[in-house]
């Protein structure tokens, strides 16, 4: 069956079989990444606008390859060169991209929230690229999409995370998006990042644990997500950088505590050294290559399937092909 | 808005009788099966081309790969449909470099879906011939395509629809003509 997805503003609304859909419309786009010609003119004569508030390079050059791919052109806004250094309003400045008449908006903000806000102020779908410490709803998705192509299902599973999750909005979305399909979760760090709400999370009776021995966290896991760890938030309370290293930084020896088969994903920037060795990074249970690769595919389905269809325009009168 | 059934075109032994004929044909105009391969164009070609293929293995002792192509993402029409259309995968575990492929469907009608077909080809490789064979050419073309291999030829109305069901996805095995009636 078909679903409608009017925006995607974070994993947290969605049902599981709204998820499923996504991933499933997700393998077609797997498959052009293997084409020896990879551009399509699906979207073509359609307009994707990239309003970037805050900095992003990876999640951007995704977002604007996935556009590119299916045909479509892209308006580009960033943060270092928008008016908002002038004191434009975040809704003036979406006002006047929406005047540019695009198809759809994909927005990164460092305010939670300032997606909805767009959506409820602009006529057009609004896809969240991420927003303050709220969601970043596509990372889930191809960390979904990235875990389901290895295990062959995503119900049930040891959820081990790793670092600063009070601040991470894809901890957040990873754990709205696999609480649905039944998975445990083990968060870890130190204390100052691992507050009693991050319990509440998920729907009611998702079991989340808090643990600050990282031998603890990954006993048994199926699933390591190693977060980034923002230097810039590691003086506030005083944790050196190198006691975190010491403590936290997963290991080869670390990583041998999890099942044999365990998966160690990681949303990058990814930073050798501080929170991953080398050595794991690279290492056959690694997956971060292949997050990347269905990042695209993920983002060309959902651009696919807010922008594909003129959903307001009756179909026409007799279109054979096709008819499926 | 409703649809009524005017007439059979085939039975389910007649389509059995016809997939064989056109796999002999497809064989025959091929001087054999070396370098062939088949693409069934989702939905109905799937089992069609999966049913040629086995016909060809009767006749010629050779299994010929088939493929299956998803031609959605290379329609023409994507703004002007209301419902969102569902993907499907694409498999094509083969090479199409310089292979001589034969495209299968169920209908031949407008020409547009056999024109987003080999657009989704090209995307994989370059074929070294690509022929159409169809179970029903209905006629009123919009492109310029034609069959090589044809199951049969039928006079239609604009308001009639073809409605080939199969087995495979349809649970019963008939050809039908059905018309629209405001």
């Amino acid at each position: 069956m078909s679903h409608r997805f009017g925006h995607m503003l974070g994993i947290e609304p969605l049902t599981a079989e709204e998820i499923v859909f996504l991933l499933d419309q997700s393998k077609p786009f797997q498959e052009i990444q293997r084409h020896p010609l990879k551009k399509l003119a699906t979207l073509r004569g359609k307009t994707v606008a990239l309003a970037f508030f805050e900095p992003s390079t990876r999640t951007r050059i995704s977002f604007a390859t996935a556009a590119s791919r299916l045909g479509a052109d892209q308006m580009n806004l960033q943060a270092e060169s928008s008016s908002l250094k002038k004191g434009e309003s975040l809704l003036d400045t979406v006002r006047t991209l929406d005047a540019m008449k695009p198809d759809c908006i994909v927005i990164r903000h460092s305010s939670s929230g300032a997606p909805d806000f767009v959506a409820r102020h602009l006529p057009l779908p609004v896809i969240n690229a991420g927003d303050g410490t709220h969601e970043h709803p596509t990372q889930a998705l191809l960390d979904a999409l990235t875990i389901r192509d290895r295990r062959g299902t995503l119900e049930g599973l040891n959820v081990t995370i790793l670092g600063d999750i009070l601040h991470s909005r894809v901890a957040r979305s990873n754990i709205h998006l696999l609480a649905k399909f039944g998975c445990r979760f083990t968060l870890c760090g130190p204390a100052m990042w691992l507050p009693r709400e991050l319990e509440c999370l998920g729907p009611p009776g998702t079991s989340i644990r808090r643990v600050t021995r990282i031998a603890e966290a990954l006993e048994g896991a199926d699933v390591i997500l190693t977060l980034r760890v923002q230097q810039e938030r590691l003086h506030e309370p005083a944790l050196p950088l190198d006691e975190y290293i010491l403590q936290y930084q997963l290991t080869p020896e670390r990583l041998r505590l999890a099942r044999p088969d365990a998966l160690v994903l990681h949303p990058g920037p990814m930073v050798r050294g501080l929170e991953i060795d080398p050595a794991v990074a690279d290492g056959p249970q690694s997956c971060v290559l292949e997050q990347v690769t269905n990042g695209l595919a993920v983002r060309m389905a959902l651009l696919f399937l807010m922008t594909g269809s003129g959903a307001d325009t009756p179909p026409e009168k007799d279109s054979s092909h096709a008819a499926d | 808005m409703h649809i009524v059934e005017k007439s059979q075109l085939m039975t389910a032994t007649e389509i059995d009788r016809t997939v064989q004929r056109l796999a002999h044909e497809i064989v025959e105009k091929s001087g054999g099966t070396a370098n062939l391969a088949l693409i069934g164009v989702r939905r109905r070609g799937v089992p069609l081309a999966n049913r040629i293929a086995l016909a060809m293995r009767g006749i010629d002792g050779v299994d010929v790969p088939v493929g299956t192509l998803d031609i959605t993402l290379y329609r023409d029409d994507l703004s002007k449909v209301a419902a969102q259309p569902i993907l499907q995968s694409s498999e094509i575990p083969f090479p199409v470099d310089d292979k001589d492929l034969v495209l299968v469907d169920d209908v031949l009608y407008t020409g547009r879906t056999i024109r987003a077909a080999m657009n989704g080809l090209f995307d994989l490789g370059r074929p070294k011939r690509v022929r159409l064979c169809v179970l029903i050419d209905r006629g009123h073309r919009e492109l310029p395509v034609e069959a090589t291999f044809i199951g049969r030829s039928v006079q239609t109305s604009d308001a009639e629809i073809i409605e080939v069901r199969l087995n495979e996805i349809d649970r019963e095995e008939r050809v039908v003509l059905v018309e629209r009636v405001s």
